[in-house]
């Protein structure tokens, strides 16, 4: 019985391992064949024509996730400082926490309609705007949470040595506890980055991609994840090839993201984040 | 102490400077050469009192906190408020009666061109995939938990469990992507002949369906995406129970399987429950990658003709995913905000439920990580 459950246990874990493998291979195997430097340099070319990259989706990724950025980071450390410094066991603080959980739970799907409802239908148009904050929205509840159980982390000491300087509370909570913190509360934005990278739902309705090169915000605007999925179910085998090379540059990124963070945290004065 | 208000703290320094007088005032600079104490010194001396600076700061950190609520509620207010015409017209039938066609009496369950709506086909599709994913995925997630916790030899935890970890931060899509090019045909060409050689006679499997997409393939998908949130938690509530237990159990005689059974499983199976209800509330609200293998089919196979797992269907996020951005009128819309209110509103419960158990769990005792 004990042998049987151990091998249960191993192929499982093989099991699990499996796929990941598998799908690292492939990506590596079918996007590498097919990257070139007209992958990075180019814009995409109508059906037929061979070459053909995807630049603008590369550089589209790139300015919805900075709005996303710029939206998400300082509403969820905000946030966090707020559950960790002032409102710690209140029933507020709970309520928010509770909220956030929740908000980090709703389908991207979701998400996505929500901002067409609330950005798109009034404005008329698509737009990377609206992208970019579904993408921020998406990255609170993440930054929010990391950033308070890195700042619970902070011992006591460290701020009362603060405030018995007679520095003011904002700048010890600014300049000395979320300083301490920063190696952890740098983590928690890096995962949600790398979460939101990936997301290809919140965009269908918001971003809606863009075959023409366009870095403007307020017209529609191509993004890496959704160049993937019009490509992998388009019928041209052409397309397809950019599908896969658009993955592994996609997954290389998010990989990159996870394995700095972990290295960085692993090393860092605050462990445990990831 | 982020309580103390910052007024108190500038008096009580004030305090000794303004009692003593310039002869002490005028000690302290030679006596604390270091640079860092005299910044700190003349920034305080520049700012006085910064009751107001404090309390500005503490209510915008307030705000942000609230805006979280905010925003939770102005999602649910939008999609109400944009599923009002659906709802008006179809009432809770919506999600689970049909129009019954008058001429030849069959049920119709999506028709955008006359206007008949019904979310049932997606509800059907929503539950069987999820329920194909947890099938697959609880035995495997608590088998990979159960390693990494209790069997594994040191040197490999690490790695493994940053693999598993490394599962969840590949995005949907390319698990769509992967799905469509290579488990597809593999379940195609290799395992749906076998499941319908010898589980024919269930009549869960008929091969009338030559793409390979459909149920199955989204059932698959699904556990690989929701297998690593119910691995992990699995580990944590595992490595949350104390070792004098497992010790204890030993010390009884049992063997390891017995001790993991006995000690560890029973001790954390609330936290798992809750783990496998987290992975039930991704699994439900998963969109690209359901979209691009379920087949998106808006017809319901009907239970009791054809409940072949292997059909293909649609479940509510494919259906938004497919159809939103071609919807032309408004009860169309309006329908598919329904079904996004509905997908919101169980993912919220489902995940409330999922949060409430592991947190029963874990309470009291911090989780250990690797």
């Amino acid at each position: 019985m004990d042998g049987v459950a151990t091998g249960l246990a191993i192929l499982s874990t093989l099991l699990v391992v499996v796929p990941l493998i598998a799908i690292f291979i492939y990506l590596i195997i079918k996007g590498a064949s097919s990257l070139s430097i007209n992958f990075f340099t180019q814009i995409p070319k109508p059906v037929g024509e061979d070459g053909g990259g995807m630049a603008n989706a590369i550089v589209g990724s790139g300015i919805l996730l900075g709005i996303g950025s710029l939206i998400g980071i300082p509403i969820g450390i905000a946030g966090g400082i707020f559950l960790a410094e002032f409102g710690r066991g209140g029933k507020l603080a709970n309520a928010i926490r509770f909220t956030a959980d929740v908000l980090n739970g709703v389908p991207s799907i979701v998400m996505g309609i929500a901002i067409y409802s609330l950005i798109v239908v009034p404005t008329h148009h698509f737009s990377g705007y609206s992208g970019g904050v579904a993408l921020g929205i998406m990255m609170i509840p993440t930054v929010c949470r990391t950033t308070e159980e890195m700042l619970l982390m902070v011992p006591h000491s460290v701020r009362e040595a603060a405030l018995a300087l007679g520095v003011p509370n904002w700048r010890s909570v600014l300049s000395i506890t979320l300083k301490t913190a920063s190696p952890g509360v740098i983590t928690g934005c890096m995962l949600a980055f790398a979460r939101v990278a990936g997301e290809t739902a919140p965009l269908i309705f918001t971003a809606f991609g863009n075959s023409n090169w366009t870095v403007n915000p307020n017209e529609a605007i191509a993004a890496l994840p959704l160049q993937i999925y019009v490509y992998a179910l388009s019928p041209y085998d052409e397309w397809h090839k950019l599908a896969w090379a658009g993955s592994l540059v996609l997954i290389v990124l998010i990989v990159a993201a996870v394995s700095l963070v972990r290295y960085v945290t692993s090393r860092g004065v605050l462990k445990g984040a990831s | 102490m982020p309580d103390i208000p910052a007024s108190q703290s500038t008096t009580e320094h004030e305090v000794p400077t303004a009692g003593a007088g310039d002869a002490q005032m005028q000690a302290v600079p030679v006596e604390v050469p270091v640079a860092e104490a005299s910044a700190i010194r003349r920034f305080l001396l520049s700012r006085g009192n910064s009751a107001i600076a404090d309390r500005g700061f503490h209510w915008l950190m307030v705000l942000c906190a609230l805006s979280i609520f905010g925003i939770v509620i102005l999602i649910a207010y939008e999609l109400v408020q944009r599923s009002q015409l659906a709802w008006a017209k179809f009432g809770l039938g919506f999600f689970f009666s049909a129009f019954t066609d008058p001429d030849t009496h069959q049920p119709i369950y999506w028709d955008p061109v006359n206007g008949h709506f019904s979310a049932l086909p997606f509800l059907y599709g929503t539950v069987l995939s999820s329920f194909l994913a947890l099938l697959f995925a609880v035995p495997l997630a608590i088998g990979t938990a159960v390693f990494l916790t209790e069997m594994c030899p040191q040197r490999l935890r690490g790695p493994l469990a940053f693999l598993t970890e490394l599962l969840a931060a590949i995005p949907s899509v390319i698990y769509g992507l992967w799905a469509v090019f290579v488990l597809v045909p593999i379940l195609r060409e290799h395992v749906n002949p076998f499941l319908v050689k010898s589980l024919g006679w269930t009549t869960l499997f008929n091969d009338d369906n030559p793409t390979g997409l459909g149920y199955m393939s989204a059932g698959v998908i699904l556990a690989v995406m929701i297998l690593p949130i119910i691995s992990s938690l699995t580990r944590e509530v595992m490595s949350a129970v104390p070792g004098s237990q497992r010790e204890a159990v030993l010390a009884l005689g049992a063997t390891r399987w017995e001790m993991i059974r006995i000690a560890v499983l029973r001790n954390a199976r609330i936290g798992i429950v809750g783990a496998v209800i987290l992975g039930l509330g991704r699994a439900l609200g998963e969109t690209m990658a359901v979209t691009m293998v379920i087949g998106n089919s808006t017809d319901l196979p009907g239970l009791l003709k054809n409940h072949s797992l292997l059909a293909n269907g649609s479940s509510m996020a494919s259906v938004i995913a497919n159809q939103f951005s071609e919807a032309s009128d408004d009860l169309h819309l309006s329908a598919l905000m329904e079904i996004g209110l509905a997908l919101f509103i169980v993912t919220i419960i489902v995940n409330a439920l999922a949060r409430l158990l592991v947190w029963m769990v874990t309470r009291g005792a911090p989780a250990q990580r690797n």
